[in-house]
This record gives C-alpha cells, sequence and structure tokens, in this order.
C-alpha cells in the first residue's frame, strides 16, 4: 500500500527528515511515535503533499504510483487522508458543503455516481451515528469556535465519510477527553479493514490500548530509530525516549 | 477642443433643459454650480484615489433614452419571482412602466416613478450648499427616479427592487426615500447595462425617529461602464439606516454614502463588498457623521482584487463635540489575489468628544495557504478551493443580510464573478 524508501525531506532548505524507510501493507495499522520536533508531522505532511517540503531524496509510493508526481487533490482522490494534527479554522465556508463537494470528487475520480443533497445527508448521518455525534459542528464553518477535541472528533469523521485507503492521523488522540477517545478508537476501529491501511501518529501508548497496532515506529531526529511490535509503546510509556536511546539527534 | 462629458453636459443643458420636470431654476441652479466645480479631481480629499480622467475623456452626452431593453434583459437581474417584491425599471435613467410591477402597498405608502407621479416632492433636487460636483450635475439632470414614502408606522412587507439600466450616454438618475416615524422598508438598488454609458445616480433618504430603512444595491454595470453614485442618509432618534453595498461592475465606480445621526439612539450600519478584476477600478467612500450623542456606527467592507484591479476605500467618520457615549467602528478587509492588485485604503476619524468608543482597521492579504492546503488534501482541485475561500470572505457577510431573496441575488452574483457559465473559474 505504502512504500517509503529512504526519504530525505527539506523544509525551507533545511533537512527534517534524513532517510525514513516504512513499508505499511495492505489493511495494517501503524503507530509512529517519538518525541516533539522530531519530524512526525513533517512526513505526515510530505505525504498529503503539502507545499514547501520538498523530497530531496528517495521516494514515496502509493499503490505503486509515485505520490512525489502527484498535487495533494491527486492523492486525496486516489484515497490519501490527512487527519491534522491542528485542523485549519475557515470562516464562511460550511463544513456540510465542503464535505460533499470532496466525497464528489473522490466519486467523481472513482467513476461512482455523486451524491445529491439529500443522498449525502444521509450517508453523513450515518456516519455521524457511528461516531456518536450530532451535525451541528458540520452546519457551522469548518473548526471555527470548535474546541480542540471538537477539531479532531471532525477529522475522525472526515476520515469516516472520505473512506480513504490511506489514512495518515497525526494526533486525533491529543486533547480527546476519555469517553471521546473510546468512540474515536471504535470508530477508527470500525473503519479498519483489508483494503485500509493507517498511520496512526501518537504521543500516548492510551490510544494504542483501543486500537491495537500491528507495528510500532519510533521516530526521532528525523530517523526511525527503532520499529517493533506493539509492546514497544508500553515500553516507551514506562522508560521515555531517552532509555531507547532515542533522544533527539 | 474635442469633445469631453463635462463640455457635452455643458452645452447641451439649454436644448433638454424645457424637458425636464420639476423646478427649472434649481436645475439652472444646479449646472452652474457644477461649472464652477468643474469634474473633481484628486487634488480634492474626497477623490484622493479617484480620477475620474477617463470619464471625461468617454464623451458621453446626456442620454436621449431612446434605447431598446428587452423584458428578457431586465429578468436577468430581477429578484426571484417566488418572493414578494415590487419592481421598478428605469433604463438611461427614465422609468418603464412596460417593464416594472408595482404590487399592492399599505395604504397612505406611495411608491412611483417621477415621470408616473402627479406631484412631486418641492425639494427633490435640493442641494447642501457644499455638495459636490457630481451630485450638481445630476441635481441639473435629473429626469426620474423612484419616490418612496412609507408613513408613520407602516411596515413595507415587500422589498421594493429598483433596477437600473444603462446603454447609452450618462443617466442621472434621482431617488427619494422617505421614512415616517416607526416605519420600516427594504429597498434594493441594482445598477446594470450594457455598453459603454455613464451612470450617475443620486438617492436622498430620510429616516424619521425609531423608522427602519434596510438599503441594499448592487453595481454590477458592465465593464466598459462608469458609475458614480451618492447616498445621503439622515437619521433620527432611534432610526436605523442599514446599508449593504456590493460592487461587483463596471470600468470605473464610485459609491458614495454620507450618514448623518441626528438623533439620539440612531444607528447607522454600512457594509459593502467588492470584486474586482482587469483593469476595473472601484471606489468606495463614506462618511458618517455622528452629530449628536449616544448613536452606534459600525462599518464593515471586504474587497477581493484580481489581475491589475484597483479599489480605493475612505471611510470619514465624524464625532461633533457634543456626540458624546458614540461607538463607531470601522473595517476594510481585502483579499489580494494578484500582485499587481491595490488597495488605497484610508480611515479618517474626526473625534471631537472625548467620551466615546471608536475603532478601525485596515487588512490586506493573500489566501490562506493553509487552508488552501486543507481543503486541497480533503480532493477539492486549486481552482475549486480558491473560489471557496474567495466566496466565504465575502459570504460572511453577504450572510447577514435578513432579506432571503437579496442574499441569493447576491451570492449569485458573487458566483458570477467566480465562474463562468460552465461553472469553470474564470481566469486570475
Ligand atoms: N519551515 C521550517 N523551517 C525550519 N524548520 C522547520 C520548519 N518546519 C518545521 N521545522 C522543524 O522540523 C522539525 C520537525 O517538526 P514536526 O512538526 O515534523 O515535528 P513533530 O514530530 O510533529 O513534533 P510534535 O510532536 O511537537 O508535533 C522541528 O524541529 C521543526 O522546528
Ligand atoms: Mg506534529
Amino acid at each position: 500500500m505504502l512504500e517509503i524508501k529512504n526519504l530525505h525531506v527539506e523544509v525551507d532548505g533545511k533537512e527534517i527528515l534524513h532517510g525514513i524507510d516504512l513499508s505499511l501493507a495492505a489493511g495494517e495499522v501503524h503507530a509512529v511515535m517519538g518525541p516533539n520536533g522530531s519530524g512526525k508531522s513533517t512526513l505526515a505532511y510530505v505525504l498529503a503533499g503539502r507545499d514547501g517540503y520538498d523530497i530531496t531524496k528517495g521516494e514515496v509510493l502509493f499503490q505503486g504510483k509515485n505520490l512525489a508526481e502527484m498535487s495533494p487533490e491527486e492523492r486525496a482522490r486516489e484515497g490519501v487522508f490527512l487527519g491534522f494534527q491542528y485542523p485549519v479554522e475557515i470562516p464562511g465556508v460550511s463544513g456540510l458543503s465542503f464535505l460533499k463537494a470532496a466525497v464528489n470528487e473522490v466519486r467523481k475520480h472513482r467513476g461512482i455516481k455523486e451524491l445529491d443533497a439529500i443522498e449525502f445527508l444521509k450517508f453523513v448521518r450515518a456516519k455521524l451515528k457511528m461516531l456518536e455525534m450530532g451535525d451541528d459542528l458540520l452546519k457551522r464553518p469548518i473548526n471555527v469556535g470548535f474546541s480542540g477535541g471538537e477539531k479532531k472528533r471532525v477529522e475522525v469523521l472526515q476520515m469516516a465519510v472520505l473512506e480513504p485507503r490511506l489514512a495518515i492521523m497525526d494526533e486525533t488522540d491529543s486533547g480527546l477527553d476519555i469517553d471521546a477517545l473510546k468512540i474515536v478508537s471504535s470508530g477508527i476501529n470500525a473503519l479498519r479493514g483489508l483494503d485500509r491501511s493507517m498511520l496512526l501518529i501518537t504521543h500516548y501508548q492510551r490510544l494504542l490500548g483501543y486500537v491495537v497496532p500491528d507495528k510500532v515506529h519510533i521516530l526521532s531526529g528525523g530517523r526511525i530509530v527503532r520499529s517493533g511490535g506493539k509492546e514497544l509503546a508500553l515500553e516507551l510509556e514506562e522508560k521515555g525516549y531517552a532509555v531507547l536511546g532515542a533522544d533527539a539527534a | 477642443m474635442s469633445a469631453t462629458t463635462h463640455a457635452l453636459h455643458l452645452d447641451r443643458f439649454e436644448a433638454v433643459k424645457a424637458g425636464l420636470p420639476g423646478d427649472g431654476r434649481a436645475r439652472a441652479d444646479a449646472l452652474a454650480r457644477y461649472a464652477k466645480l468643474g469634474v473633481p479631481t484628486s487634488k480634492l480629499e474626497a477623490w484622493h484615489f479617484t480620477s475620474l480622467k477617463p470619464l471625461d475623456e468617454a464623451a458621453l452626452a446626456p442620454s436621449d433614452a431612446k434605447v431598446a431593453v428587452t423584458a428578457a434583459s431586465v429578468a436577468a437581474h430581477a429578484l426571484s419571482t417566488s418572493h414578494a417584491h415590487h419592481q421598478l425599471v428605469f433604463v438611461d435613467g427614465r422609468f418603464r412602466a412596460d417593464l416594472s410591477r408595482i404590487g399592492t402597498v399599505p395604504q397612505g405608502v406611495v411608491l412611483v416613478a417621477w415621470s408616473a407621479s402627479k406631484a412631486l416632492p418641492k425639494d427633490l433636487l435640493a442641494e447642501a450648499a457644499d455638495a459636490g460636483a457630481m451630485r450638481a450635475l445630476n441635481a441639473a439632470y435629473a429626469a426620474d427616479g423612484a419616490i418612496l414614502q412609507v408613513p408613520a408606522g407602516i411596515a413595507l412587507p415587500a422589498p421594493v427592487h429598483l433596477i437600473f439600466l444603462g446603454a447609452s450616454g450618462a443617466a442621472h438618475a434621482r431617488n427619494r426615500i422617505t421614512m415616517g416615524e416607526g416605519a420600516s422598508a427594504t429597498v434594493l438598488e441594482t445598477y446594470a447595462g450594457t455598453g459603454r454609458y455613464w451612470t450617475n445616480a443620486v438617492t436622498d433618504i430620510s429616516v424619521a425617529a425609531g423608522a427602519t430603512l434596510k438599503h441594499l444595491k448592487l453595481q454590477i454595470e458592465s465593464g466598459e461602464a462608469f458609475h458614480t453614485a451618492a447616498t445621503a442618509a439622515q437619521v433620527a432618534a432611534k432610526g436605523v439606516f442599514d446599508s449593504f453595498v456590493l460592487s461587483i461592475g463596471g470600468k470605473l465606480a464610485r459609491n458614495e454614502i454620507d450618514a448623518v445621526l441626528t438623533g439620539e439612539g440612531g444607528n447607522v450600519k454600512l457594509e459593502g463588498a467588492y470584486l474586482a478584476r482587469d483593469r476595473q477600478h472601484i471606489d468606495n467612500t463614506t462618511t458618517i457623521d455622528h452629530a449628536v450623542a449616544h448613536c452606534d456606527s459600525e462599518e464593515r467592507y471586504r474587497g477581493v482584487l484580481d489581475d491589475h484591479a484597483y479599489a480605493a476605500f475612505q471611510g470619514r467618520i465624524v464625532v461633533r463635540p457634543d456626540a458624546q457615549k458614540t461607538n463607531a467602528h470601522q473595517l476594510n478587509e481585502n483579499l489580494l489575489l494578484s500582485d499587481r492588485a491595490e488597495i488605497g485604503s484610508k480611515p479618517e476619524l474626526e473625534i471631537h468628544a472625548d467620551d466615546v468608543k471608536c475603532g478601525h482597521g485596515a487588512a490586506a492579504g493573500e489566501i490562506d495557504e493553509q487552508a488552501l492546503f486543507y481543503l486541497r488534501a480533503r480532493g477539492l482541485g486549486e481552482a475549486q478551493a480558491r473560489g471557496m475561500l474567495i466566496e466565504a470572505f465575502v459570504s460572511e457577510l453577504i450572510d447577514g443580510i435578513a432579506d432571503e431573496a437579496i442574499r441569493d441575488r447576491f451570492m449569485a452574483a458573487v458566483g458570477g464573478w467566480l465562474y463562468d457559465a460552465q461553472g469553470a473559474r474564470r481566469a486570475a
């Protein structure tokens, strides 16, 4: 599904990622952990195609296609989803109309009939129900005035609605209260499937207690310094990054 | 010497004056005043950002209003008929009964065009001693216009839509809106047309104590047209004057608003949006005069400028010595889509009282790259995402318009600016 090979990434002329190798098979869920500033969000942005994140060496293949050659919207339509660590507030654009436009762009790309307003509402309501959410947040302008937790829940909702093949969730668990974390986790679990892979960026073992990953990678100083099974997250929780020899390089 | 718009207006007066309604003396005085003032130049403070030279060089004579206009070209600008409203159409400044529809109005309400009226208000052409040249020229040449009088205590249920279509020469429409005590009404003025012409309109408004006028304007003139318009409003105690100007069309357009708060507890809200591209020049110049204490005013204008477009915003707020407890706030925000687009934004606060709350702000920025990426990361194409953000920027103001039909019309006009009939984004 996703093949990252010796990936070097520069931002503003400064190399942030110094050769990442990561291979995520279809249906797998991998966690990426690591100290602040280690390059986790940089990895997420470069996968989603943000301007200014330049691949200087190495490559990223998504379903065999070179991601670097695709615009952000092409990646999204192909099935890449980025759940933002800091979802952007967009005044004046209602969440519902935005999401409907997004869903229909993806459907158009996949050659599926676009949804009209009524079909879309029905579709969204089912997803809202799964995540135990009301539709009030979607009626408001995107993320404007949402609490930290609300923003994250809406990111998960968008993922559920867009049904991506690769979901990169950047600290989606940060800022969620205990109940919301449970609901969001069970939502994520419900969306796990053979044709959907996930990269969960997180600081906390707590999320991984609910959404059990197939693999855990530890990113430090722009490199993956360790990879292992789900136990690695527990070990990290107990001992901290320093013990793993993974203090920021 | 080649003809100029100015010279043509001075020359033609003798020939046409006999055919113009109302007080001939007042007209002759107005023309004399205009001749003395001349075409405003950017040396005048109020015309600092805008030169009328292109208008003068366009050599536009007063229109004889003999152009053919079809019902279809009116329909393009009409409000949705699923909402009751009154429609008065003027072509080159003259009323066209055949294109108009005036429904029944509550008893005592006068809604009529000059040319269909038996008794014109006596002071229709009256001008303040310090009125500008464009108003004076309008007073000299005004041949027609709408008159709306809503007597005390009456709420006019359906909005009034005045449509001014330009096609040739210069048209000088002059409207008068008089709101009695506690009366309320909504009036939309639409200015549109085809080809090269000049609209020089005046709307005089008086809002009596406790009355409310929602006054909206859609300036969607042809790309070759010139538009200069002056709206003057007097607002008595506890009166409300609520204005929204959406300016999209014209080669050169100037929207001038002068509002005076003459009674305590009055409220003036001036809002507006402008969208310009190519070499369009759009000027919004406003004055809010707090003549007495305990009044509030709020002003918010937002602009979107592409290509070589130029926009001017001048917001003058005067707080007279007696106008204590004034609240006056002004904000002008601009979205620049091209690095060749330019905005001249100038607040002018003249505050002569000490116990007041006044503030102003101006900003110019580009499309928020983070927001753009967020939308694109969800699958929206770049052009669509940009369009959505531009639309959002102005819709935040337009959403506040209470009348649904007018709100829809305004959003459709913004959509028409952004997208062509095939739904493709117009080139930046
Ligand atoms: N435009 C930039 N110019 C220079 N350095 C940058 C730029 N953008 C990011 N960085 C640096 O890149 C490093 C990685 O940042 P990144 O946001 O990827 O970290 P992170 O692992 O997501 O951290 P956190 O856990 O705090 O979210 C940081 O040291 C950051 O300061
Ligand atoms: Mg981060």
